[in-house]
């Protein structure tokens, strides 16, 4: 039972991070790619390391795992948003609609 | 970037526990991975973080040159000199079971091993913020 739980929550995850790598491909310009990339790799990993600790149960590994998970949900959105306020305010200009991919 | 108060506050908020992160890495040194270097290059990575988000200059006031250069000494004296001790009962360099046959005080190699970690921990702590401080000094100018 918490095996299929565990391998719902790892599938998700998976799925969550192949839509972040067709958005880093198929997106226009720099602001789209990050948007999609920050996104669904925080939560796409948050939800593979949860689907772990399901897996392995009560023991110190799964405290350690508990603990990567909420350092990646504070860190990654801030690297992201850190990159992309250097971006900006060195002047990346944003794509519009009709414009070329860069 | 620099009054940006999103990054100084999840900075504030992760500093004191990659501090205490590479503490566990020096101080688990004597019984699994982990060891004084990589430590001391966690520890270092803290302040590379808070120059990220606060500056340099901030960040020069609070550790400066001074406090480089007594912590690289003190570091690297107590990494000889507890080289040294365990040639005085008959050992190598480095040799610890020489000290705790001779004094007879059990375990006392782990002691000694974790000593000689933290003092290499210090100097390259030490040695790595100086490299941070002279890679990104751009003459007083804040970039």
């Amino acid at each position: 039972m918490l095996n299929t739980l565990a391998l719902i929550f790892i599938v998700i995850g998976l799925f969550f991070m192949i839509v972040g790598a067709i958005g880093l491909i198929r997106f226009p310009d720099f602001y789209t790619r990050v948007h999609a990339t920050g996104k669904c790799d925080t939560l796409g990993e948050g939800m593979m390391l949860f689907g772990i600790i399901l897996y392995e149960g009560m023991n110190l590994i799964s405290v350690k795992i508990l603990l990567l998970v909420i350092f990646i949900f504070v860190t990654s959105p801030t690297a992201v948003h850190a990159i992309l306020n250097v971006a900006y305010t060195h002047g990346v200009e944003p794509w519009k609609k009709g414009d070329e991919r860069r | 970037m620099r009054r940006n108060v999103i990054i100084k506050t999840v900075s504030r908020f992760l500093v004191p526990f990659i501090q205490v992160y590479a503490l566990y890495v020096i101080v688990h040194g004597a019984l699994g991975a982990g060891g004084g270097f990589q430590g001391g290059v966690v520890f270092a990575a803290s302040f590379i973080l808070m120059i990220i988000a606060f500056g340099l200059t901030c960040v020069r006031e609070r550790f400066g040159y001074r406090w480089i250069v007594m912590l690289s000494a003190l570091g690297i004296t107590i990494y000889a000199t507890i080289g040294l001790l365990c040639l005085i009962p008959g050992g190598n360099y480095l040799e610890y079971g020489s000290i705790e046959a001779a004094l007879g005080i059990p375990h006392l190699h782990g002691y000694l091993i974790d000593a000689v970690e933290i003092g290499i921990g210090m100097t390259v702590m030490a040695i790595m913020t100086s490299i941070i401080y002279d890679m990104g000094d751009t003459g007083g100018e804040s970039p």
